[in-house]
């Protein structure tokens, strides 16, 4: 098949199953505290149903606020294209690096934080402010990791970072170690996860991504939602990439091999899904005030992954 | 003599100066300098700009001009490298000198006149600085250009305030001035050869002492320009208190003639030296571009806040340079030409989205009269032009995808990526750790920008006043559209601007960027299995998936809109005071960051029946450096006063006393 056809299958397999996944959290997160679970099509049923329903605008809502919905879920399925999902022969990825996909992620977090301010509501500036403290430790966060990660592999193509990883011995790298507890932190924060945030409440005290999507209703918050959906689905396949590359199919596969990496994907998603659950439920949310030192933590840890790295040379 | 691209940018010098000569013939006159010399001052740039980027491509050319002291004519050059920073100067200039023609109002300050000829006199100064090859004409050049935009900052200079500001910047420039001047002194070796030909003769024999010293004058002399630590505080006083228009000029364009000065000097003029002399200049940059971003973030006045960023971007410039010269240092030329690329791509980065910002901050100004971010907010709703642009320069300078600010960026991580090549134990393990502060700092400059964005132009207004407030003229809007279209083009063409940069790439460091198979539209730094980067590709894909998703949810879910107050959790009662104010939105660098300040909170007792809260932040080298030197000048100064004794008699008998003295030591 060609490759960009393969592309644009991977991306549209990365948006249905964006959904999916975050379904498969919520029920693991029910199991684990003995509640029993909803649906694991629930995420899609919402969504169904905002998009279907009245689109209520708050009066002066200027047009920022109107696009920015469709500006992040765009943002959140073109990463999907740079994050190697099933195969590894993306032709997109060569358009935009790790980097670029960073930036790409750190414009969908100023885009939603702008839309956020926009309307002027106590919890709109509020949420910002939040998101974008917690955006400016774990963006840095994320760099460093995958810094670790390219300079193992001699290259900030995510791609080609995962083939080189997938290709080298099965052994525990140092450096690796510390790059992945620094990711795991950096996607429960990134992803409005608890500890930092809790995604099923809306306390006024404590919410973040809540607070900024307040003011959004229908059509409008069924796309933020979806694109937050997508945002951890693309965060877990860049942990894949980067720290469990196995199963990716490499150029020119075929339809078997690329069903096969469908089927590995799938395997990956439910195993890291119902760790997050695990995490989520052993731990507590954090005091606001208290989630600055758990990103600095991450941040310390990224730049040691990298230091490790460099005094060890693996 | 022929019409060669230096006698054109020679001419357009002229020129300039003779528009704001013009100006003089009706001092008093805003119809003759805003309709006819500005629109005449912004044409000669664009002339400028094309005469610049014709000269890139040429060999060096240069001439000496029968000026100048009897045995001391002037020498001019035109290289690659001053090509490219009068190209940076000519492309800010043309939008700058369109939104002045129509931002300056009769009635304030200095006649309209005599601003027109200082604002001609310090383009005009600024051009000779980039084309003076004699230590003598470049200090001239570099002294009319500090004493012109002195004029040009304090021309409201009936407030104390700005008068004290320029105060500041005059001391601090002239301080920078004269290690200038060591450092030159130094490079001719006592030769008395001033021409910078004769001195990139001389600089090899100098011991290596000699060239530490040139090096330390230099950085101190064009870093008191550029607002590298601890000389920054004259950064954040003389911006907010010059208008808008001068603001963009001397952040934009003024101190990139730091920058090239100082590459002049360290790569042109000074050989190759120890690896540590970069290290040490990275590590001064990577601190002032952190201690600039956090200030910046807990700013409440938004051009005291830019200011705090040009600080943070010079700082991120000057960090590239010190990479480059760690490579040049090392014998990697192709990595010290990746490092100077991605600072010299900043730099015109720079001109272009400060100066933009600051000409917003101009018309905001103008439409508000309100600087402080506490009482601005909504404006996005009553000036949508400025909003608009605005925001363009906002995401740039952010470093978002795909506008230009990420391009340098990602060249420069790029190139940290290199650094555990470098062959010197330890520096290869401390040097790449810097990446992780020049990603804290990019990381904190998206959060400074949402700021300053968020507070001006979204959420209510937060006075009554500003629902009064107009977008700004034509004139003004023709020179923002001019700016952000150049961040927008920078961004989206980084192969062919890597391509602009290749003269002076290969003049400083002998190799060049992008040969490696990359175009215009395509960044290939080194090799395409390495990395590599098509912000066009890139946009469209995403504006590809955008408006798939617009009209998929558009076309099957047509469902009405319907207007409603904001929702705001369903409290009832909300007032535009309940947003975050400049304050809040800072609190969390504030309280992170808070051994960086001086910091005198006034809090409200639970009992108060009406509360007050006041937070002031002071720069903390105030305390640290400059109160203990003003305080030491002030005790010098008083013991020396007591020589002063206001009599006659005593002060012939001081005569006579050294007249004695020199006889003595004479006999």
């Amino acid at each position: 098949m060609s490759a960009a056809l393969v592309q644009v299958l991977a991306v549209m397999l990365a948006i249905a199953l964006a959904p999916l996944f975050l379904g498969w959290v919520n029920c693991c997160r029910a199991w684990l505290s003995n509640r029993s679970a909803p649906p694991l099509a629930q995420p899609y049923r919402a969504l169904r149903k905002l998009f279907g329903k009245e689109l209520v605008l708050a009066e002066h809502a200027s047009t920022l606020f109107r696009r920015t919905p469709y500006l992040l879920f765009g943002a959140m399925a073109t990463a999907a294209a740079i994050v190697p999902t099933v195969g590894t022969d993306l032709p997109f990825a060569r358009a935009a690096d790790a980097i670029a996909l960073v930036g790409l992620f750190a414009a969908a977090r100023v885009s939603i934080s702008l839309a956020a301010m926009d309307v002027g509501t106590a919890f709109g500036s509020l949420g910002a402010r939040r998101e974008m403290m917690v955006g400016f430790l774990a963006e840095p966060a994320l760099l460093m990791v995958i810094f670790t990660a390219s300079m193992i592999a001699g290259s900030t193509a995510l791609p080609t970072i995962a083939e080189t990883i997938a290709g080298r011995e099965l052994a525990i790298t140092p450096s690796l170690a510390f790059a992945g507890v620094a990711f795991v932190m950096v996607l429960l924060a990134e992803n409005a996860r608890i500890p930092i945030d809790n995604p099923s409440t809306h306390l006024e005290l404590t919410m973040i991504h809540e607070a900024m999507v307040l003011e959004y209703s229908g059509r409008h918050l069924a796309l933020v939602e979806w694109a937050a959906a997508l945002k951890l689905f693309n965060y877990a396949c860049i942990g894949f990439a980067l720290f469990l590359p196995w199963g990716l199919a490499p150029a020119g596969a075929g339809a078997g091999a690329l069903l096969l990496a469908a089927a590995w994907l799938v395997a990956k998603l439910a195993l890291v899904g119902a760790g997050l659950a695990l995490i989520e439920t052993l731990s507590a949310k954090l005091r606001i005030f208290r989630a600055p030192e758990f990103l600095v933590t991450a941040f310390l840890l990224a730049v040691l992954g990298l230091l490790v790295h460099l005094l060890l040379g693996s | 003599m022929a019409m060669t691209p230096l006698t054109g940018v020679l001419a357009i010098a002229l020129a300039w100066l003779a528009v704001g000569l013009a100006g003089l013939l009706q001092v008093d006159s805003l119809r003759l300098v805003a309709r006819v010399l500005f629109p005449l001052g912004a044409v000669l740039a664009l002339v400028l700009l094309g005469v610049a980027l014709g000269a890139l491509a040429r060999a060096p050319e240069a001439a000496v001009l029968p000026l100048g002291l009897p045995d001391l004519p002037f020498h001019v050059r035109l290289d690659g490298l001053s090509a490219l920073f009068l190209a940076i100067l000519a492309l800010a200039t043309v939008g700058i000198s369109i939104f002045a023609a129509g931002y300056f109002r009769a009635g304030q300050g200095t006649a309209p006149g005599l601003l027109c000829l200082q604002y001609h006199v310090f383009l005009a100064s600024m051009v000779i600085v980039l084309l003076a090859d004699d230590a003598y004409l470049f200090m001239v050049a570099w002294e009319t250009m500090a004493l012109s935009s002195y004029f040009l900052v304090t021309t409201q200079h009936r407030i104390p305030e700005i008068r004290q500001a320029g105060f500041l910047y005059l001391l601090i420039a002239h301080l920078g001035a004269i290690a200038i001047l060591l450092a030159f002194g130094v490079l001719s070796g006592g030769s008395w050869e001033f021409t910078f030909e004769a001195m990139r003769g001389n600089a090899p024999t100098l011991s290596p002492g000699w060239i530490v010293a040139a090096f330390a004058l230099a950085v101190l002399g064009f870093g008191a320009k550029a607002g590298l630590l601890p000389l920054h505080v004259w950064l954040p006083e003389a911006h907010p208190a010059a208008p808008s228009p001068v603001s963009a000029l001397m952040s934009g364009v003024m101190l990139k003639m730091a920058v090239y000065g100082f590459l002049r000097v360290a790569f042109d003029l000074l050989p190759a030296g120890r690896w540590w002399l970069g290290g040490a200049l990275l590590a001064l940059g990577l601190a002032t571009a952190l201690f600039g971003v956090v200030y910046a973030a807990v700013q409440t006045d938004m051009k005291r806040l830019l200011a705090y960023s040009s600080i943070e971007n010079l700082g991120v410039v000057f960090a590239a340079i010190g990479l480059a010269l760690v490579f040049r240092a090392s014998a990697f030329p192709e990595l010290a030409a990746l490092a100077l690329a991605a600072g010299l791509y900043h730099a015109l980065n720079h001109a272009c989205f400060k100066s933009l910002l600051f000409l917003v901050t101009g018309s905001v100004l103008h439409a508000t009269h309100e600087r402080s971010l506490g009482r601005l907010g909504g404006l996005m709703r009553r000036m949508p032009w400025v909003a608009w642009l605005g925001l363009v320069g906002t995401l740039a300078i952010a470093g978002l995808p795909p506008l230009n600010g990420f391009v340098s960026e990602w060249l420069l991580l790029q190139s940290f990526l290199f650094t555990p090549g470098i062959p010197q134990p330890f520096a290869n393990m401390l040097i790449p750790l810097g990446a992780a502060l020049l990603a804290l700092t990019a990381a904190l400059a998206g959060y400074v920008m949402v700021k300053f964005y968020g507070v001006i132009f979204l959420g209510q207004p937060r006075e009554a006043a500003l629902a009064g407030a107009q977008d700004c003229g034509w004139l003004e809007r023709a020179g923002l559209v001019w700016l952000a279209g150049a961040c927008v083009l920078l961004g989206l063409m980084p192969g062919a601007v890597l391509g602009l940069l290749a003269p002076a790439t290969e003049l400083l460091t002998g190799a060049t960027v992008g040969s490696a198979g990359g175009s215009a539209l395509w960044l290939v730094p080194v090799a395409a299995e390495r990395a590599s980067y098509a912000p066009i590709v890139f946009l469209l894909g995403t504006l590809a998936v955008v408006a798939a998703t617009f009209l998929a949810v558009r076309l099957r879910y047509r469902v009405p809109v319907r207007r409603a107050p904001p929702w705001d959790c369903g409290y009832p009662a909300q007032t535009p005071r309940m947003q975050d104010t400049a304050e809040g939105f800072g609190q969390p660098i504030r309280h992170l960051f808070q051994s960086f300040f001086r910091m005198t909170r006034e809090l409200p007792a639970p009992t108060d029946t009406a509360p007050r809260y006041r937070v002031t932040v002071e720069d903390l080298s105030w305390g640290a450096l400059y109160a203990p030197i003003t305080a030491l000048v002030d005790r010098t100064a008083s013991r020396i006063g007591v020589l002063q004794q206001g009599r006659i008699g005593v002060y012939l008998l001081y005569s006579f006393a050294t007249l004695v003295a020199l006889l003595v030591i004479v006999l």
